[in-house]
This record gives C-alpha cells, structure tokens and sequence, in this order.
C-alpha cells in the first residue's frame, strides 16, 4: 500500500471515557458551528466537560476555567491521540465539526464498541479510524492498566503492555481513505459519464422531479 | 424477489457498485442550511467545480436565526456577530452558483425539514439528503432521506451522488388505537426507550401498521424525525391516500406531471413477503404519554412512573444513570411529576408544524401560564405556519395565555441563536434532544409531546391530560 495521508502503525497515549452514547453534541456543542472553517476546533473538544465554564467561539483554551477532574486535561492525556470509549459514541447530530474537534486535538483513533452511522462515515473523510470492539474486549481494556498503545492500520491490529493483543475489523476501502489520504469527489467524478447517462434515463422517465428546473 | 420500501429506492437510485463494494446512489434533492453548508462550498470552489445539478438545491436559513425578528428585519439585523457571517456566507453562496434560497426576509423562510414538505420539494420516491440528522423526517413521504456530513455534502454538490454501504432493514409495526393525550410524538419516545439510541443503527427503519395508516403527514413526520434518535439515519413509511392528499395540495406539480409521477408513487411500499432483519410490534393502546428525564431520549418513562432506582441497576447502567440524574437535579426516589419547570418550548423540527399547535393551543385555550413558568415559547416551523395559525387565531390563543409567539427558526431546540435556557433551568420542550447543555450550558431539557408541554406551562408541572 502506498502511504501518502497517515502512517501505518499510530501509537501512543490513551485517554479513556468510561460512559455509554457520547452523543456529537458532548463531542462539540453547537456554539462552535458557528464557525465557516474546516478546522481550529482543537479547543472546543468535549467543552462542556473540559471546563467550567461556558465557552464562545474564538476564545481559546487560555482563557477558559480548566475543569481538572477531566482526563484530557490531566497529563500525560493532554498529549493523547488514541480515546477509549463505550457504546454508541458520536450518536446525535451529524455535524462533521465533531470529527474536525477530535481530530484537531489529536485524536487520530477512537475506540468503542459502537458509534453513530453518521458519525462513522465522516471519521474516515477525516482520517480519524474508528475501531469497533466488542462490548467485553472494551471491558478487558478499561481494566487493564494501558501504557502506549499501538494500532497497526495494515494488520488491523490493537497492541499494548505487551501481552494484550486484539484484532478489530475496518472495511478495506474506508481504511484505504485514511491511509492514503483519498479524495471523495475526485474518486467518484471518475464516473462523470455512468452519472450522466443515469440521470437522463430519470430525467425521462421521471420528469416531474426536474420539473422546475 | 420481493422488496422492502428502502430496497425499492435503494434500487431505483443505484447507479453502479464500486470496486471498493460501495454502491453509488443518484440524489434528488439537497436541503442546505448556513452551519454545515459554508465548508462544503468552499471545498467546491478550491476544486474549481460547480453544483452538478442546481435545481437539486433548496437552501434556508434556521439554526442561528434570530426568533424575534418582526417586520422588515434583515441580515443586519442579526445582532450575534458571529451568527450573523454564517447566515451571510449562505446568501453569498447562493447568489454565486445560482441556488434557489428562502432567505431570512423570505415569506416561507423556515426549518428546512418543516418547508421542504410545505412547499412541495419533498416529493415521494425522492432520495433526499440534507447536512443535518434529522433528514429522516422526509422519510414520511416514501422518501430514502438521510442526514450527511459536510464532505458529504459537498459530494452532492459535486457528483449528485452518495457512496453509501447498503443498510440493513428494520419493520416497526405498531398496532392499536392511542390513549386519549398520547400523540405521535409519545409513540417514538416509547420506542426509543424499548430499543434505545443504539437500536437502530447500521439500519433503515420502516414504520407501519394500522396505527402509521391511521395518523396524518404531520404525525407521520415526527416518527420518521427522530428515527436517527433510535440510531437509523433512514426512518421511512409506505405512501398511500394520506400522502397523496398532502402532496396534491403542496406540490406545485402540473396535472400531468401529477398523474404520471402517482402512477410510480402507487408501488412505494413493502412488498408482502420482503423479509426484514429485524422486525418490532408494538401494541401502542398500552402506552402512556412519555417524557425523558434524563440526557438521552432512551431515558424516557411513563409521565407518572418512577425513574429507575441505582440500587436496582446492573453495574454497566448505574454510571450511566448517576450521571444522568446528577446532571439533571433529580433527586433519587423523585418522580418527573415532583419536577417544578421553569420554561417551555413549543417548536424544533420535531413539533412546531401547523398540527402540533392546533394541539397545544387547545390546552392552552382560556388558560394562563403559571407563575412559576419564567418564560414560555412558540416557534412556528415556518413562515407558512406561522400565517396559517395566525388566520386560524391560534396566536393570540398563546399570547392571551402570556406565551410568546416568536418567528420561525430551530431556536431553543439546539440553540444557537439567542433562545436558550440558563444553567439549571428545567424546560418542558417538544424538540428531540436532551443531551446535556443541548438547550444552553448546564440547562435541563426534558422530551415531551406538544401537549404535555402546553399542560406544563399552564400547571409548572407535568400531568395527567386524560
């Protein structure tokens, strides 16, 4: 495989969140949506829980009251790049800007034993993965004490404190748009003419959806 | 091989299958709003493209518009700075490549899941996508309608496609005739509560039986609105006399174009012996109005029930319901009927059409709200909305009550504009979330019907509608 857009192996520190349905509203709330710009979310991630008190797009991490109980706010996890979660994260709204915030940080790899359908889709436009486990493996690495994780992106593998081992399945086409860093638009316009031909057959057979153009 | 609805336009809209095993899907039509939009224009400006197919594109205004804007108010009038360059950007994006906006002086200015219906864009058998989750509520209409992300929008934009996995199929039959008070909206809470936020992931969710059969576009659209609460970003039920009636009345379609698109829009439905991967029947005549008291919608009861006790809980839940009762001032052994609210909120794209008022305003009529009710609101989904009950008096049935009739607008469902609740401040309110801070930081947002809601601004507290 060619590497352009990440390496195949991330390792690093892991920073955990023991709750169920972290919905994309937790991950950035909507004060930050304000924004036109695809990225600078880095001090906004988990805001409502990072600190203590309410927060305005444009006013950095420096001035906000620093919630210390908050583990991204505790070393080492202010270095994380790897996040450990439970069922059903990123849930809610379909707002990419969750995706940018975790990203941002640092986050490149977030694992849990579910996510949101939107919320999966937009990690691999971002090259964050998301890692599926299962409910007892998620279980299994709560208890274990992580030290450096690392996750091979071309075994499709979890490895830490040199005894823990775990495989996690990705589909290949939406891990390759991580690694290689792909372009959607560019990929599918490859298909401008199977596009084109579709769409006249639908513009003749059903002509009322273009009927106000 | 017989078809569900969702494979029937599954189908209908495929345009091949990828080497990568993803299918490419033909997209109707586009709803675009000034938060997820701003990026995916751009992103389409530095490739140098332009929109596939600009007819496809409806764009409107709502998350961060101001609800208090009365006559003659204009962009410039948005006082939030900030909000301001967002509604701006949709404007100046419009204006450059050509799309058809209801801008935020436009008479049908709106929700763009309240308008899309309204104005006719919605059509059945459409694919319809917007960036927003709550897309799934054009599923009502027979429609394969999802929520995206902003590259994904911008994707449409570029391609007038998706490429998208197949889903799997889910059947949600509810069967029965409602208690008096129950509506549409305690019926999905219901839902959610049996198979929870997750439930419905990786699946299109087709709701039907006698009662779906029963209830009207409106009812039909709140259902379908908070299927992505169930986790399915597709929510969608078969079209029949009901649709049609709807359609024939919005739709600004010729004759013709009518008559030949019924003939298609006849076949959008199950097929008889189409197997599903899952399938639920609910006996709906058992169920009670439901509100949340939690922060997620799953965290939802009968109105008069008891919470769920900690000491009752399997290790995995208790965390997550001590933080959920923490967070929302609930005491343990306290039931939602002991809760004093503060506000209401009557609106989002859940609850705020024309139905939905008629509701709420026969509660109210005659009535005043409590003292103990800080602030009581109704945010009309729309401009047309907003006219239609004005003609029927529904405003000042409100405003009588000491209720304030506001200009269309997502408002205190996620707000982002002005409307939104101060830290610990309880809110009865018909939108579709309550996770934490979703209303204002530390605000404590309970699910309701917009019935309940208009009881509890007359009584503070919830309660018994029968």
């Amino acid at each position: 495989m060619k590497v352009i857009g990440n390496e195949l192996q991330i390792k690093g520190i892991v920073a955990s969140i023991d709750r169920d349905n972290i919905d994309t509203d937790q991950i950035i709330p909507t004060e930050y949506l304000k924004s036109i710009k695809k990225f600078g979310f880095e001090d906004y991630l988990f805001d409502g829980w990072r600190y203590l008190d309410d927060g305005k797009l444009g006013i950095s991490k420096n001035e906000r009251k620093i919630n210390h109980e908050f583990v991204l706010n505790q070393e080492p996890f202010t270095q994380a790049n790897i996040l450990l979660t439970r069922d059903n994260f990123g849930c809610g709204s379909s707002r990419e800007h969750a995706v940018w915030a975790l990203r941002d940080f640092g986050i490149r790899v977030v694992i849990a034993s579910s996510f949101g359908d939107i919320f999966y889709n937009n990690c691999f436009k971002n090259g964050v993965l998301p890692v599926k486990l299962s409910k007892d493996q998620i279980e299994e690495i709560f208890k274990a004490e992580v030290g450096e994780m690392s996750v091979s992106l071309d075994s499709k593998k979890i490895e830490f404190n040199n005894t823990y081992q775990y495989e996690f399945d990705v589909e290949d086409n939406l891990l390759e748009r991580i690694v290689l860093g792909l372009d959607d638009v560019d990929m599918t316009l490859k298909y401008k003419n199977d596009i084109k031909l579709f769409e006249e057959l639908r513009k003749k057979e059903k002509p009322w959806i273009y009927a106000d153009e | 091989m017989p078809n569900t609805l969702y494979d029937k336009l599954w189908n209908e809209h495929h345009i091949k299958t990828l080497d990568s095993g993803e299918s490419l899907i033909y997209i109707d039509r586009q709803y675009l709003h000034e938060v997820t939009s701003p990026q995916a224009f751009e992103g389409l400006s530095k490739k140098g493209l332009l929109p596939w197919r600009l007819g496809a594109n409806i764009a409107t205004p709502d998350h961060n518009v101001p609800t208090e804007r009365g006559d003659s108010f204009t962009v410039e009038n948005i006082s939030d700075d900030i909000s301001k360059i967002q509604v701006v950007e949709l404007d100046k994006n419009c204006n450059k490549f050509g799309i058809k906006q209801f801008d935020i002086t436009s008479a049908n200015q709106g929700i763009v899941h309240v308008i899309g219906p309204e104005l006719g864009y919605t059509l059945p058998g459409m694919t319809i996508v917007c960036g927003d989750s709550h897309t799934s509520t054009h599923g009502a209409f027979g429609c394969l309608a999802m929520g995206i992300g902003t590259s994904e929008v911008e994707h449409v934009l570029a391609t007038q496609t998706l490429k998208v996995s197949k889903l799997l199929n889910m059947k949600v039959i509810f069967e029965g005739t409602p208690q008096r008070g129950v509506s549409s909206k305690d019926i999905v809470l219901f839902l959610i509560g049996e198979i929870g936020t997750a439930g419905g992931n990786g699946h299109a969710i087709e709701f039907s039986g006698s009662y779906i059969e029963s209830i009207s576009m409106e009812a039909r659209m709140t259902i379908c609105n908070m299927a992505i609460e169930a986790g399915a970003k597709v929510g969608l039920i078969a079209t029949d006399s009901t649709t049609m009636d709807y359609v024939k009345e919005h739709s600004p379609l010729s004759v013709d174009d009518l008559a030949l698109a019924q003939k298609h829009w006849n076949n959008l439905f199950s097929d008889k012996e189409a197997i599903f991967d899952k399938e639920i029947v609910i006996d709906i005549s058992q169920i009670k109005p439901q509100v949340t008291w939690g922060t997620s919608p799953e965290m939802v009861v009968d109105y008069d029930a008891g919470l769920p006790e900690l000491s009752l809980q399997t290790e995995a839940n208790k965390k997550n319901i001590e933080l959920a009762k923490n967070y929302m001032g609930i005491k343990e052994g306290e039931k939602l009927t002991d809760l004093e609210f503060d506000r209401v909120f009557i609106g989002s794209c859940t609850n705020s059409r024309i139905e939905d008022l008629r509701e709420a305003a026969s509660v109210i009529k005659g009535r005043i709200v409590s003292k103990k009710i800080t602030e009581a609101i109704v945010v009309p989904g729309s401009g047309m909305v907003k006219a239609q009950a004005e003609a029927e008096g529904l405003d000042k049935i409100f405003k009588d009550a000491g209720f304030i009739w506001r200009d269309p607008g997502c408002s205190m469902c996620l707000g982002m504009n002005p409307d939104q609740l101060k830290p610990y401040e309880r809110c009865a309110s018909t939108s579709n979330r309550n996770f934490e801070g979703r209303q204002g930081n530390l605000g404590r947002t309970h699910l309701m019907s917009p019935v309940m809601a208009a009881y509890t601004a007359i009584n503070g507290v919830i309660g018994d509608l029968s």
